[in-house]
């Protein structure tokens, strides 16, 4: 049907790279060679696990260097990269490599963290599929918005833009072809990075509401 | 047995409906479980629960257990600590019986499954049946592999490369020299089991009562079997220190697996460390002691696992989802469990374990937000749910090449 939102689900399996890193060296070394799926996994991961307050920085990489090899400023580094201002994953590898070219180059001293602490690498195979949610106006959508899983919410915002690079999330995209552009701005103002998978439905939810009802 | 749609109120609905639709993907498809024993141990008891919960969502699993004797299961237990690092020899005849044992079963079973899923090292040799079998085999270790005696794990090598997929329980199993794809699947606890489900107040106190423990002090509880990698005398060590200054009791208590003839031994010992002290209680509890080990952790002010050497850790797991305050060794995967003073306490000696043990008994609002952030993380994380979304997605992904798949 013409201009309904079909909502998909996605998950991923994890797969073990058998790469690890022991200091900031092996971890660019890791960084530059692994493949995108990787960088994609250690840096979107938090964001289904971890859906309520957590103290944990919104990365592997800067989790890590913050926690295991203690050091704070380079973790910061990472943990605070825009990530909703990259396109692709490629563009975020750059971003990394840079950072940790730039910290090594400036002659900081390489420590190897404990045994059994090592940063190991995983990357994932996501697997899409279609749940049975189809809506053909803001109000439906706000409504099936309540109840689908945090996977669903999850694909439509993160994985379709950020590893589909579909530039936009579909939920934005949807709103466009049905002449709420104002709403599709005020959703793409969001960074979806800072806030839990709940706390995303529900600020989606009151947008979508609002809007509707105009 | 509890159906599948019971734990939509934990879960979710979203949860379960998503799980069906991912089910139908396997539509004729049979999948077939193989390890060494029905009873006793963390994989015999997730099989338990997983293989019912799969066909009521329509796919078609099955389990086998391979037959062994005694010498068949010493052997296994002496590869079991070599994986773990420790200095038991398997010998050349060693290895002739293991391979001799699992040809013999290879020779009886019948493979009738479209996804071989073997389990743990004991049957690992039966992949020697894969040219002649077919179909997609997995290989799925549950024990810690950080620092294997090397010709122990050369000669699993030959074997686990044989099948299509590894599966390991913890990032840090991962391993660079197999040239076969590796998955990270964690394991899970079951919060409608009988070591999990909530217990009228009246059956704890009853049990408690039969064990003889005082409820009006401290309950410190580790549970586990007796083995000397879960280090029960380190924990009446550090018991000991924090006993000096303040009030509380000490249990220890757990079964044996079949497939350990090593347990009753290590028992021994620790009633032998334990002795002249009348707050220290080992209870060595026969199998399907499920309602008592639920009791035992509900009624706990603190919870123990000071293991050495860790496959996953699933008492951590049960122990976190009672929402009480875990005290457990950086090993395996528990860091994947704990996240130090968030979720719990990582600690790394016996000195350690005291210490913070010591800090939560004084300071009960800290332990208890520990516990529910705690019981958060596994429920998000490490229930039954997410296990079998993970074996669903795995035995989809035996059929789909590339990062990406529409299903």
């Amino acid at each position: 049907m013409k201009n309904a939102f079909y909502f998909y689900t996605q998950y991923h399996l994890v797969r073990l790279l058998g790469i690890k890193a022991r200091n900031p060296v092996e971890l660019l070394e890791g960084i530059r060679k692994v493949p995108a799926s990787s960088i994609y996994y250690h840096t979107h991961r938090f964001l289904q696990q971890h859906r309520y307050l957590s103290p944990e920085p919104p990365n592997d990489f800067a989790y890590w260097l913050t926690n295991v090899l203690n050091l704070k400023e380079l973790g910061e580094a990472f943990a605070s990269v825009d990530t909703a201002e990259f396109k692709n994953m490629e563009e975020l590898r750059a971003e990394f490599v840079r950072i940790l070219t730039g910290y090594l180059s400036e002659g900081n001293h390489v420590v190897d963290c404990p045994p059994g602490q090592e940063f190991y690498f995983s990357a994932c195979k996501t697997f899409i599929l279609p749940v049975p949610y189809t809506a053909h106006n803001l109000k439906e959508f706000a409504k099936i918005l309540g109840k689908i899983s945090v996977n669903s919410l999850y694909f439509h915002v993160f994985e379709s833009r950020m590893r589909l690079e579909k530039g936009e999330n579909d939920f934005a995209a949807w709103f466009r072809s049905i002449g709420k552009n104002e709403l599709a701005e005020e959703l793409m103002r969001l960074d979806p990075y800072t806030i839990t998978l709940e706390g995303l439905r529900e600020k989606i939810i009151s947008l979508v509401v609002k809007y509707a009802e105009h | 047995m509890p159906n599948i749609n019971d734990y939509a109120p934990i879960v979710g609905e979203s949860v379960i409906s998503e799980l069906y639709l991912l089910a139908e993907k396997l539509s004729g498809k049979t999948v077939q479980n193989v390890n060494s024993t029905s009873v006793g141990g963390g994989v015999a008891e997730i099989l338990t629960r997983m293989v019912p919960l799969l066909r009521q969502l329509g796919v078609e699993a099955k389990w086998d257990v391979i037959k062994g004797n005694e010498k068949f299961f010493n052997i296994t237990k002496k590869i079991h600590n070599a994986l773990h690092g420790a200095k038991d020899q398997v010998t050349a005849e060693d290895w002739d019986y293991f391979l001799e044992v699992n040809r013999e079963n290879a020779a009886e079973m019948d493979f009738y499954g479209d996804i071989l899923f073997i389990h743990d090292p004991q049957p690992v040799a039966l992949v020697e049946k894969k040219d002649q079998v077919g179909k997609k085999w997995v290989w799925r270790g549950h024990v810690d592999f950080t620092k294997p005696q090397p010709g122990v794990m050369d000669f699993l090598r030959s074997y686990i490369e044989r099948y299509d997929c590894a599966v390991f329980s913890a990032p840090v199993f991962a391993r660079s020299d197999l040239r076969i794809p590796q998955v990270l699947i964690s394991p899970s606890i079951d919060p409608l089991s009988d070591k999990n489900k909530e217990l009228p107040p009246e059956t704890v106190s009853g049990l408690l009562d039969r064990f003889g423990l005082d409820q009006s002090r401290p309950i410190v509880t580790q549970i586990s079997r007796f083995d000397r990698l879960k280090d029960p005398l380190g924990v009446i060590e550090a018991f000991k220190k924090v006993k000096k200054h303040v009030d509380c009791q000490l249990v220890l208590a757990g079964g044996g697996a079949t497939d350990d003839p090593e347990g009753l031994k290590v028992l021994e010992e620790v009633k032998a460390a334990a002795a002249g002290d009348q707050d220290i209680h080992v209870i060595f509890l026969p199998p399907a002691s499920d309602i008592e080990i639920n009791a035992l952790q509900r009624a706990s002010t603190v919870i123990l696992q000071k293991s050495l050497k860790e496959g996953f850790g699933l008492t951590v797991a049960e122990a976190l989802w009672k929402a009480k305050p875990v005290i457990a060794s950086a090993v395996g995967g528990i860091p994947l469990q704990i996240k130090h003073k968030y979720s719990g306490i990582l600690t790394y000696s016996i000195d350690g374990t005291a210490h913070y043990l010591k800090q939560l008994l004084q300071e009960p609002k800290y332990a208890r937000a520990l516990g529910l952030n705690g019981r958060e993380h596994v429920k998000n994380n490490f229930l039954i749910t997410r296990h079998i979304r993970d074996y669903l997605l795995l035995f989809l992904s035996l059929d789909y090449e590339g990062d990406v798949v529409y299903l």
